[in-house]
């Protein structure tokens, strides 16, 4: 089996690769953008004003008791998190050929850097949420110490899935373009233009099966009083997570022994 | 134990083909539905890059790999890197491993020299705080002071060497794999390169070395493994091996060499060399040259198209590989505006080989503009070089023992006597 204890120990040995390749990740893009750190800032705020006006004001789709500034900037972080790291991790292996074909290191490093990267821009969009806090004089829940481990289970999601993509692009070629179009329809999927109890009863176990769902909600839930944790929504999408997170591995294993000769 | 790399009974399989390469998801669902009804088809096409390979390697030893391209010698090396990985067999490495197939791996434009070297270093697996503790000794190595504050696209390709290797140079490693790294660089950082190795060497490190510079292997290893399709054609003492490597090229000198059907040259192929003669002086085929003769070497072509401003080039190798001297048309300020399509020839005159006895071996190409390359074919014709016992009007033999070339030379000694007492 794939996942013995030499795996791990190598896994151990290469961490600060792991966080090397993040930090080069993070430079890169500031340096690179223009705007830099503003724009982790802009996209879940630009987003936001779009929806204020479309769902907000024109198809009227109920946030709750919830402000639907908040409540749609709330969902817009985790899921712009997901959406761009996600794009990113499947690319991520076909974009570092090089070191892939001239170094060995545990290949799982590489999506796994890139959504460590992704943190960065996540924590700062996230730091916004505060000063919308301020603003509407809404006082932090009980709940606010569910955050971090909220943020431990959207990291994991986006890298299970992540580390699938990367190998299934680095072995097909054409998934590349099949990617983005998918994240698109993951929009629609995931509770952020409306909350989960838009959906009927009926449906809702379905909607839960993408982890975002249960991510999302709980993210409102934990910073927004009032709105209770929904503990089975949380739990389906932690078990849906592990799931990922292991065939995620266990493809990624089997793709990357031929990694370097196929790429 | 003694050994440091231990290869056992390794083979490696490429599938030819679409299968193995960069594939479609397409594809591969539409070629599983038709397997599916028309049955197994796809065994045939299979590559053996590697083909039951042992090696023991001890500890200290310099191992050189040389081989013809395609031989296998970098999968070879790609997989005691554990980058590729054995159809079957296994590898063994004792001890702390740096592999070196390019120099600078995972640079990136975007950041500084300083930022590149942790990067560069972690990538080739030293720790943070062994890069803080050789970083002075990286930058001083590499001479970029100057500039290690500056993102490296602004380097030139010579200072992002340097700095590449200066990284490399640091590692420290128990286990040394390399390829091919001296070929880049100019003189300066090549002696570089090739002091860090003896360095290495003398400390005790162990080495595997691929690289088609037949003289750097002689010069720095202490033993040479031939790879031939794929398995170990010949393993020992470097100087012999290097022997029976190059004398595969060509065979005995002949006059005419057909070269329509040889197939170690790489190139376009828009035009290729089909023959090459070796006349005298009057045009008279040349079965025996002897030190000191004149030689015509007329290059026959047949070009596919037209060709724009070629450059038609010679080279000539020593039997180590060495090459003694490079000349082209190009070299002569010769412009050549256009070749029609067709086959014909040109001739290179040379007044005087200035060789002592031996074997050499003549490599041609033909270029055209830029970086076009039509037809190079390497060490394609043997030259043997018969002794001559007049070339300095002495009757006295010379022979590979005084080394590779004499000049045309005289000596004087018309200060002897004045330098007499008195």
């Amino acid at each position: 089996m794939a996942f013995n204890a030499g795996w791990i120990v190598e896994l151990w040995r290469y961490r600060e690769l792991f966080y090397f390749l993040a930090w080069r990740d993070v430079m890169v893009r500031y340096k690179q953008t223009m705007l830099g750190v503003v724009w982790a800032v802009l996209q879940p705020l630009l987003t936001m004003i779009v929806f204020l006006v479309l769902f907000g004001n024109i198809a009227k789709i109920s946030t709750g008791e919830t402000p639907p500034a908040l409540f749609y900037y709330i969902g817009l972080v985790p899921w712009i998190y997901f959406s761009g790291t996600l794009g990113m991790c499947a690319n991520s292996l076909v974009s570092n050929v090089n070191l892939i074909t001239k170094v060995y290191f545990p290949r799982v490093i590489i999506p796994a850097s890139v959504a460590l990267s992704g943190i960065v821009d996540f924590s700062i969009a996230a730091v916004f949420i505060g000063g919308f806090m301020i603003y509407y004089g809404i006082p932090p829940t009980g709940h606010l110490f569910l955050l971090p481990a909220l943020i431990v289970l959207l990291f994991a999601f986006t890298y299970g899935l992540g580390m699938f993509l990367a190998a299934l692009t680095a072995q097909f070629r054409d998934v590349k373009y099949a990617t983005p179009f998918f994240i698109q329809l993951g929009m629609f999927v995931s509770p952020i233009i409306y909350p989960p109890s838009f959906i009927s009863e009926k449906y809702r176990f379905w909607l839960g099966l993408n982890p975002l769902t249960g991510i999302i909600d709980s993210f409102r839930a934990a910073i927004i009083p009032g709105q209770p944790v929904e503990w089975s929504l949380l739990f389906l999408s932690c078990v849906v997570t592990v799931i990922i997170l292991v065939v995620g591995a266990m493809y990624f294993h089997k793709v990357e022994r031929t990694l370097a000769d196929v790429i | 134990m003694a050994y440091s790399v231990l290869v056992e009974n390794v083979s490696k399989q490429f599938r030819l083909g679409k299968a193995e390469q960069f594939g479609m998801l397409r594809e591969a669902l539409v070629n599983g539905i038709k397997r599916l009804f028309l049955g197994e088809t796809r065994n045939e096409d299979i590559l053996w890059a590697l083909n039951d390979i042992s090696l023991e390697i001890k500890v200290g030893e310099v191992v050189g790999l040389i081989g013809r391209n395609g031989a296998g010698k970098s999968t070879l090396l790609k997989v005691l890197s554990k980058i590729s990985y054995p159809s079957s067999g296994r590898v063994t490495v004792n001890g702390r491993v740096a592999s070196l197939l390019e120099v600078g791996t995972g640079f990136h434009e975007e950041l500084t020299g300083r930022e590149n070297v942790y990067l560069n270093g972690s990538i080739l697996g030293m720790k943070k705080k062994e890069v803080e503790a050789k970083f002075d000794a990286i930058v001083d190595f590499a001479g970029v002071e100057r500039f290690i504050d500056t993102p490296i696209k602004r380097y030139s390709t010579g200072m992002r060497l340097r700095l590449g290797f200066a990284v490399a140079a640091h590692l420290d490693p128990e286990v040394l794999l390399v390829d091919e790294v001296l070929a880049v660089g100019d003189a300066g950082f090549q002696k570089k390169c090739l002091d860090t190795m003896e360095d290495l060497r003398s400390g005790g490190r162990t080495v595997v070395f691929v690289s088609h510079n037949m003289a750097a292997v002689e010069n720095l290893c202490t033993r040479c493994v031939w790879i031939d399709g794929g398995r170990v054609r010949e393993d020992g003492d470097p100087r012999a091996v290097i022997q029976s490597y190059m004398a595969t090229f060509a065979d005995v000198q002949q006059a005419t060499s057909d070269l329509s059907a040889n197939t170690q040259r790489h190139g376009s192929g828009e035009a290729r060399f089909t023959r090459i003669e070796l006349l005298s002086k009057e045009r008279l085929s040349q079965p025996v040259t002897h030190s000191g003769d004149s030689l015509l070497v007329r290059l026959h072509y047949d070009a596919k198209t037209t060709l724009l401003h070629p450059d038609f080039v010679f080279r000539l190798h020593s039997e180590m590989g060495t090459l003694i001297t490079e000349t082209g048309t190009w070299h002569h300020g010769i412009d050549i505006p256009e070749v029609p399509q067709g086959k014909g020839y040109v001739d290179l005159e040379i007044d005087s080989l200035t060789l002592l006895p031996a074997s050499y071996y003549i490599s041609v190409s033909l270029n055209g503009v830029g970086a076009i390359v039509y037809d190079v074919v390497e060490h394609c014709v043997k030259l043997q070089i018969e002794g001559s016992s007049d070339i300095y009007r002495s009757s006295r033999v010379t022979s590979s023992r005084y080394g590779i070339v004499y000049f045309p030379q005289r000596w004087h000694l018309g200060q002897l006597r004045h330098s007499a007492p008195g």
